[in-house]
C-alpha cells in the first residue's frame, strides 16, 4: 500500500469511514483518485444523502438492478447494507416479497438495463398513477439509482472485482488475491468474480477464440499512429458517408455479439430479485426494420442542456454530483498511454464514449464513426461490448486479453469511461421519457 | 394591427431568424428549413430549402441567421460542425452556396455583423468561435476560448469590433475582433453554463442567461457590473432584448417551463408578461421590430406569432396582499391601496411602496403596510404557555386532563379547562361505575369555614375559587414555594383525586396569599352546584376512596387556606421539572413533600366552573355523566370543531393528540379536518419557536403526511465528547481530535461502529450485544466508574 499517493490514501479514510469497509471497487477505482472523489461523493449521495426515497427502498433497488446483471458482490454488498438500515429482512427471499410499489418499478429496471431506447413516457406514467404511487421525485432517484448500479455492475465485471473478504466466495480463488495489492504486481487486479456457476468455469472462450486469431494486435504505436494521422487528416466525407459509418460501427457491433446462449441458469441467491432473466440486451442495429424507434441524436437530448436541468428539479441537487462525475470520467487524462508520455489520448477516449453510446443507439451528430474503427481494435471493441452490454459474461481472461500493451490503471480506466457513458445513456433515455410525461 | 397566428409544422424548429425589416421569417430545426413570409393573419411559405436528393446533417440546424443587410443570404449551425451559407436568390432548387467544415464539433450559433454584411461568427462546441468573410469563403480568424463549449456569440451594436462570447463554465468573454490571441476581458457570469447572451440594442448593456436558473444584466461600460438578476424557475435558453424598451427582455426555458416571459429587468420576480400558447418549450425568439409583436418557435412543432394585447400579465393575478404574525402577537399586514391609501386608526405605521412607473403600464400596484403591536400579550402568553406546559402524552389520560386542565385554569383559560374535564370524565369513566359511588366521608374542613364536603351527587355546594395568577406563570411557582408570602397569589383549587386506594392519603395545608388579588376581576369564580357532581362522579368511580379538597375563598380576604386531600395522584408542576419520565404513581420521592402545597396543579378534576358567561353548550355537558351508555364522540367533536372554530386549534389538537388511540372513536372527525388543525397548529408553533413542541406534536401525529414532517431533510449529528465538534463524516471518528476516543467499548475498548449503547447515568457504553451481557451477570458500569448502571 506504499504506493499509493497521499489524495488516493485520503480518500480511502473516506470511503471506509462512509462504508466501515473498504471495499473492492473503491481499491481498484483507487487508480484515479480524482475520479474516485466525485464517485464516492454521488455514491453516498444517493444512498445515504438527502432524498425522496427511504433508505431500505434504496438499497433495495440496488440489488434489483444488480440483479440484472446477477452481479453477486453488488448483490451482498447491498444486502447487508439494506439490513443495517432497517429493511424488512424478509424482502430478501424475493421479489414476491415485496411491496407493490417496488415491483412495480422492474419493468423499468429491465428495460434501463437492457434495451433502455424501449423505455418511453408510459412506462413513466404507469408508475405515477394509481394507488400508492410513485411521485416523479422518486422516480427519478429510483432512475439514478437503477442506472447507477447497472454500470458498476459493468464495472465490477470488466475489472474483475472479487468478493469480499467477508461474504461467500471471498476466499474462494485463493485467499492471496482476496485483497488486492494495488499496483505492485501485474496480477493486482483481482482475477475474476468466483461464480461457481458463471462464465468463469464455462468455456467462455469461443466466442473469442472464433475470431480470427490471426488478428494481429493493433499495437500502442500503431494506435498513436492513427490518432495523428486522424487529426493530421483533412479529408471530408459527404454526410452520407459519415451516416453510413454510424450503421456500420453500429452494425459491425452486431458481429461481435458473444454467440453465447444466455444465461438460463441463475445462482440460487440471486434468482429470486431477477424477474425474466431472458430479457437481454439486443443490438439497436437489429431492433427491427417495424420498430420506429429512432436514433437518439445527442444534439437533440443532451445531458448539458436538458438531462442537467431535469434531474436537478427534480431530486434536488443530484444534477451537480452526476455532472461533475461524467465530465471527471470523460476529461481524465494522464496524456499517457501504455508507458508513453504525453500522448493526447482525446481521440481515442472520445472514440471509446461513442462507441459505448453507439451501442445504445445514441449519436453525436458531429462525429466520425470511422475513428471508432479506426482506433478501437476488434477485440477491445469486443470487450467493452460486453462489459456494456453483457458484463455477466466477462472474465479474467478477457480483461488480460485486451490491452495488451496498456497499464493496468488505465484499464481501469476504460472500465470507468464504460460505466460513465453507460450510465448516461440509460439516464438520457429515462430523463427523455420523464419530460415527454411531464409535457 | 396583427393578430396572434400560428402554423405547424412536421417537426421543431431549433431556431428562427427574421430579415431586415420583418416580413419574412426562417424557421431552421433538424427536419424542418423553411422561409415564410408574415402576412396580415397567416405565414405564407415562401420557401423550403431542406430539399434535393441529397439531405444529410448539414440540414440539421442548431441556429440560423439571417444577414442584417444583405436580405438573400442566410447562414445555419449545423449540428454536424459545419456552418452553412444559403443565398435565397439561387436559380436552382437547392438553394445552398456554401458549407464551411472548420469546427471539429457541434456549432451552437451563428450571427452576422449588424453592420459589416460579410462578416459572420460562429461559436461550436469544440471551444472556439471563428469568424468567416463571405466573399473570400473561408474563416478568416480562429478565437480559442480555452472553454469545452461556446454556446452563443453576439457582435456588439454599438462597437464595431466587438463581441461577446459565452461559455459552458459559466464565463463571458470580450473578444476585439482585431486581437485573436486572446479576449480582452473575461469573467465569470454564472455558476452554471451560460445558454445565451444578448446585447442591449441602445446601451452598454449584455444580458446572459443561465442553466443557473438566472438572467443577469452586465453593465460592459466601464469594468465589467452587475446591474440586475432575475430568478426564473426553469434553465433559460433564449433571451432577447424588447426594441424600444430599455428595460424590458424576453426569455424562453430550456426544460419544463413552455411560457416565453417578457422580463422588467428591475422588476425580478414576476414576469411583466407571458405568453402561454406554446405546449412545449420554446427553442427561439424574435421581435419583429416592434415592441408589440414577436414570433417564437417551439418544440411543440409549431411557429406563433406573438401580440402584446394577448398577453397574460402574471403580476395583475398576485395576490396583494399578505400577512405575518410574529411570536408577539404582532402583526404586519400589506394590502393593495388605491392610490391614496387610507390610513387605518389602529395602525401603528405605514409604509407607502409604490411601483415604479413605465412608459408602459407595469400592473400598478401600491401597498400599505400595517403594522399591528399586539397589546395585551395575554393571549398569546396563554398560547405559549399552554403548548409548553400542556402534557400530551406518556401518562394515564386522566393526569394528562387533570394536568392540562389546570394548565388551563391556571391562565385564566376556564372553557379550555373545562374541555379537559369533561374529555376526562368522557374518556376515563367507565360507564357502569356511576351507580356504585359511596359517599365518602373524607373531608376536611377549613377553619375558614365555607368548606363544603362534597359527598354525592348533586349534594355539594363548593365554592370553588379558581384564581389564576394573571401575571403569568412566575406566580406559579412561588406559589409552590408555600406560604402565604406570595403577592399574587395564584392558585386555583380543585379536588384532588386519587385512582387507587392503595396510598395513604397525605394531608396537606398549604396557605396561600391571596391579598393582592383584585376580586372585581373576576378572577373567582363560583362553582356552580350542579357542576361539581360531575367531579364527585369522578372521583367515586374511580376508586370509591375519595379524595377531596376543600377549597375556600374568602371573598375579600385576605387569605385563605386550602387543605387538599392528596394521594398519589400529585403531580409535579411542569415549569419546575422536566417532563421526561412517566411519573410512577406510587412512588413519590418523599423530598417531595415539603413543598407538596401544589394542589392547584393536582386538582384532577378540576371543578368545572361556570359563569354567566359560559356558552350554554358547555353548561350541556354537565349532564353527560349522568347518562349511561351514551357515546360521547358526538359531543366531543361539537367541541373540538367549536374550539377550532374560535381559532383555538391548540384545544382541539391538544385534546386530539391527548385522546391517543381513543381518538379513533371520533368517526365524525374526518381526516382532512384533523390534518388541518394539526398542521394549523404546528403554524403557529412554528411562529413561537416552539420547536420542541412542535417536534413532540410532529412524533405524536397519526396522519402520515404530518409524521413525515420531521423526516425530511433531517440529520442529526453526534459531537465529539472531547471537543465537541460535530462528528460529519462518520459517527466514530473525530477529524479534530483524529481519535476514535469517544466510540469506544467499555467492555472491549475497540471502536463501535455501529450502535453505540450507553447509559444515561454515567453516559459509558459499548456494543449493545457486549453490554448486555455484561449486566447480565453485573450492576456495575463496566468501566469501574461506580456507577450502578442497573437502575438508572
Amino acid at each position: 500500500m506504499g504506493q499509493i499517493g497521499r489524495d488516493t490514501h485520503m480518500l480511502f479514510i473516506d470511503a471506509f469511514l462512509q462504508n466501515n469497509r473498504l471495499d473492492h471497487v473503491t481499491q481498484v477505482m483507487g487508480y484515479h483518485p480524482t475520479y474516485l472523489d466525485i464517485f464516492l461523493r454521488t455514491q453516498n449521495f444517493i444512498l445515504r444523502g438527502d432524498g425522496p426515497l427511504p433508505y431500505d427502498y434504496r438499497h433495495f433497488i440496488a440489488i434489483m438492478a444488480a440483479g440484472r446483471h446477477q452481479c453477486s458482490y453488488l448483490i451482498n454488498l447491498q444486502k447487508q447494507e439494506f439490513l443495517l438500515q432497517g429493511g424488512d429482512h424478509t424482502w430478501l427471499k424475493g421479489l414476491s416479497r415485496i411491496p407493490q410499489k417496488l415491483r412495480d418499478l422492474y419493468d423499468i429496471n429491465k428495460i434501463l438495463a437492457h434495451r433502455p431506447w424501449l423505455l418511453n413516457k408510459s412506462h413513466i406514467e404507469k408508475l405515477t398513477k394509481g394507488k400508492d404511487s410513485w411521485s416523479l421525485a422518486e422516480v427519478v432517484h429510483a432512475i439514478v439509482l437503477l442506472a447507477h448500479f447497472h454500470s458498476l455492475s459493468s464495472f465490477v465485471f470488466g475489472c474483475g472485482v472479487n468478493e469480499e473478504l467477508d461474504q461467500d466466495g471471498g476466499h474462494h480463488n485463493g485467499s492471496s488475491d482476496s485483497a488486492p495489492p494495488l499496483g505492485s504486481s501485474p496480477r493486482s487486479v483481482p482475477s475474476p468474480t468466483p461464480l461457481s456457476t458463471g462464465p468463469s468455469n464455462r468455456d467462455a472462450e469461443p466466442w473469442l477464440a472464433s475470431m480470427s486469431p490471426v488478428e494481429q494486435e493493433v499495437g500502442v504505436d500503431m494506435l498513436m499512429q492513427r490518432m495523428k494521422s486522424l487529426s493530421e487528416r483533412a479529408e471530408e466525407f459527404s454526410q452520407e458517408e459519415k451516416t453510413k459509418r454510424f450503421e456500420h460501427v453500429e452494425n459491425q457491433s452486431v458481429e461481435l455479439s458473444p454467440g453465447l446462449e444466455p444465461l438460463t441458469q441463475l445462482k440460487a441467491d440471486i434468482g429470486h430479485f431477477v424477474d425474466d432473466p431472458t430479457f437481454l440486451y439486443q443490438d439497436f442495429a437489429r431492433r427491427g426494420e417495424v420498430s420506429d424507434i429512432p436514433t437518439f441524436r445527442v444534439q437533440d437530448y443532451s445531458w448539458d442542456d436538458h438531462g442537467y436541468s431535469l434531474v436537478n428539479r427534480l431530486y434536488n441537487d443530484v444534477g451537480n454530483l452526476l455532472d461533475e462525475k461524467f465530465k471527471t470520467a470523460y476529461n481524465l487524462t494522464y496524456y499517457t498511454m501504455g508507458g508513453r508520455k504525453d500522448v493526447d489520448t482525446s481521440r481515442f477516449r472520445r472514440a471509446i464514449w461513442n462507441y459505448i453510446q453507439c451501442m445504445f443507439g445514441i449519436r453525436h451528430d458531429d462525429y466520425d464513426y470511422g475513428e471508432v474503427n479506426q482506433l478501437l481494435e476488434r477485440s477491445l471493441k469486443a470487450f467493452i461490448k460486453s462489459a456494456c452490454c453483457y458484463p455477466e459474461r466477462v472474465t479474467k481472461k478477457d480483461y488480460d486479453r485486451v490491452l495488451r500493451e496498456f497499464r493496468h490503471s488505465e484499464k481501469v480506466h476504460v472500465n470507468l469511461m464504460v460505466l460513465e457513458a453507460r450510465m448516461q445513456a440509460e439516464l438520457l433515455y429515462a430523463l427523455r421519457a420523464i419530460m415527454r410525461y411531464m409535457t | 394591427m396583427s393578430r396572434t397566428t400560428c402554423i405547424t409544422q412536421d417537426g421543431p424548429a431549433n431556431a428562427l431568424a427574421l430579415n431586415k425589416d420583418y416580413s419574412q421569417v426562417v424557421i431552421a430545426g433538424r427536419n424542418v428549413f423553411k422561409v415564410f413570409s408574415i402576412e396580415e393573419d397567416e405565414f405564407v411559405e415562401n420557401c423550403n430549402l431542406r430539399v434535393g436528393k441529397n439531405l444529410n446533417l448539414n440540414f440539421s440546424c442548431n441556429d440560423v441567421a439571417w444577414n442584417t443587410i444583405e436580405d438573400h443570404l442566410l447562414a445555419t449551425a449545423a449540428t454536424n460542425g459545419a456552418v452553412v451559407l444559403w443565398n435565397l436568390n439561387r436559380l436552382s432548387r437547392s438553394k445552398q452556396e456554401h458549407v464551411f467544415m472548420d469546427h471539429k464539433r457541434t456549432v451552437n450559433k451563428v450571427s452576422f455583423h449588424t453592420s459589416e454584411p460579410t462578416w459572420l461568427i460562429s461559436g461550436s462546441q469544440d471551444g472556439t468561435m471563428k469568424c468567416f468573410d463571405l466573399r473570400t469563403r473561408e474563416a478568416t480568424r480562429t478565437f480559442y476560448s480555452n472553454t469545452e463549449s461556446v454556446r452563443d456569440v453576439q457582435f456588439s451594436p454599438q462597437l464595431h469590433h466587438v463581441f461577446a462570447a459565452v461559455s459552458e463554465n459559466g464565463n463571458v468573454q470580450l473578444w476585439d475582433l482585431r486581437r485573436p490571441d486572446r479576449c480582452y476581458h473575461q469573467f465569470t457570469a454564472h455558476s452554471g453554463p451560460v445558454f445565451a447572451c444578448d446585447w442591449h440594442p441602445e446601451v452598454a448593456w449584455l444580458a446572459t442567461a443561465s442553466r443557473d436558473k438566472t438572467i443577469k444584466v452586465w453593465d460592459l461600460a466601464g469594468k465589467p457590473s452587475l446591474e440586475y438578476t432575475i430568478h426564473t424557475i426553469a434553465s433559460v435558453g433564449h433571451i432577447k432584448w424588447r426594441p424600444q424598451r430599455k428595460y424590458h427582455i424576453a426569455s424562453c426555458a430550456l426544460v419544463v417551463d413552455c411560457s416565453i416571459n417578457v422580463w422588467d429587468v428591475r422588476r425580478p420576480y414576476i414576469p411583466f408578461a407571458a405568453f402561454n400558447e406554446h405546449k412545449d418549450v420554446a427553442t427561439g425568439v424574435a421581435w419583429r421590430g416592434d415592441p408589440h409583436v414577436f414570433l417564437s418557435t417551439s418544440r411543440d412543432c409549431t411557429l406563433y406569432q406573438h401580440v402584446f394585447q394577448d398577453a397574460s400579465r402574471p403580476a395583475s393575478k398576485a395576490n396583494p396582499q399578505a400577512i405575518s404574525l410574529n411570536s408577539k402577537g404582532d402583526m404586519m399586514y400589506a394590502c393593495r391601496v388605491n392610490m391614496n391609501p387610507v390610513r387605518g386608526p389602529a395602525k401603528l405605521s405605514s409604509i407607502l411602496r409604490k411601483a415604479p412607473l413605465h412608459s408602459e403600464q407595469f400592473c400598478q400596484a401600491s401597498s400599505v403596510m400595517h403594522r399591528f403591536l399586539c397589546k395585551t400579550p395575554r393571549e398569546t402568553q396563554c398560547f405559549h404557555e399552554c403548548a409548553r406546559r400542556y402534557i400530551l402524552t406518556g401518562r394515564p389520560l386522566t393526569d394528562i386532563c387533570d394536568h392540562n386542565a389546570a394548565v388551563a385554569k391556571d391562565l385564566n383559560r376556564h372553557h379550555v379547562s373545562l374541555v379537559w374535564s369533561v374529555v376526562k370524565t368522557l374518556y376515563s369513566s367507565k360507564v357502569g361505575d356511576f351507580g356504585q359511588q359511596i359517599p365518602s366521608g373524607n373531608v376536611s374542613r377549613e377553619e375558614t369555614g365555607l368548606g363544603v364536603l362534597q359527598t354525592t351527587l348533586g349534594t355539594s355546594t363548593g365554592l370553588e375559587p379558581i384564581i389564576t395568577g394573571a401575571g403569568g406563570d412566575g406566580d406559579q411557582r412561588s406559589l409552590l414555594g408555600g406560604g402565604g408570602e406570595t403577592p399574587r397569589g395564584a392558585m386555583s383549587a380543585g379536588e384532588d383525586e386519587t385512582e387507587t386506594d392503595e396510598t395513604p392519603e397525605q394531608h396537606i395545608n398549604g396557605r396561600m396569599g391571596l391579598g393582592n388579588l383584585p376580586i372585581p376581576q373576576g378572577d373567582f369564580f363560583f362553582g356552580d352546584g350542579e357542576m361539581d357532581p360531575l367531579s364527585v362522579d369522578f372521583d367515586r368511580m374511580n376508586n370509591g376512596m375519595m379524595g377531596m379538597s376543600l377549597s375556600n375563598g374568602l371573598l375579600g380576604g385576605s387569605h385563605m387556606l386550602l387543605d387538599a386531600q392528596t394521594q398519589q395522584d400529585w403531580t409535579l408542576p411542569s415549569e419546575a421539572f422536566p417532563l421526561r419520565h412517566e411519573i410512577q404513581d406510587r412512588s413519590p420521592p418523599p423530598e417531595q413533600f415539603p413543598n407538596h402545597g401544589s394542589p392547584d396543579l393536582n386538582d384532577h378534576d378540576s371543578q368545572p366552573v361556570t359563569t354567566e358567561d359560559q356558552p350554554s353548550s358547555l353548561l350541556s355537558v354537565t349532564a353527560i355523566p349522568r347518562l349511561g351508555l351514551w357515546d360521547p364522540s358526538h359531543i366531543m367533536v361539537e367541541m373540538l370543531k367549536h374550539h377550532a372554530s374560535l381559532g383555538d386549534v391548540q384545544t382541539s389538537t391538544s385534546v386530539l393528540l391527548a385522546l391517543g388511540d381513543r381518538r379513533r372513536s371520533l368517526t365524525m372527525l374526518d381526516e382532512a379536518t384533523q390534518e388541518h388543525w394539526l398542521l394549523g397548529y404546528l403554524d403557529t408553533l412554528a411562529r413561537y419557536q416552539l420547536w420542541e413542541v412542535g417536534t413532540q406534536v410532529i412524533q405524536l401525529a397519526w396522519i402520515p403526511s404530518v409524521m413525515q414532517l420531521n423526516q425530511q431533510s433531517t440529520t442529526v449529528h453526534t459531537s465529539c465528547g472531547q471537543c465537541s465538534k460535530l462528528l460529519q463524516r462518520t459517527g466514530w471518528l473525530c477529524d479534530r481530535c483524529h481519535s476514535s476516543e469517544c466510540a469506544l467499548c467499555s467492555v472491549c475498548h475497540q471502536v463501535v461502529r455501529g450502535l453505540y449503547a450507553w447509559c444515561q447515568g454515567c453516559s459509558h457504553g459499548g456494543h449493545l450485544a457486549h453490554l448486555q451481557e455484561w449486566w447480565e451477570v453485573n450492576k456495575q458500569c463496566p468501566t469501574g466508574c461506580g456507577h450502578i448502571c442497573e437502575y438508572s
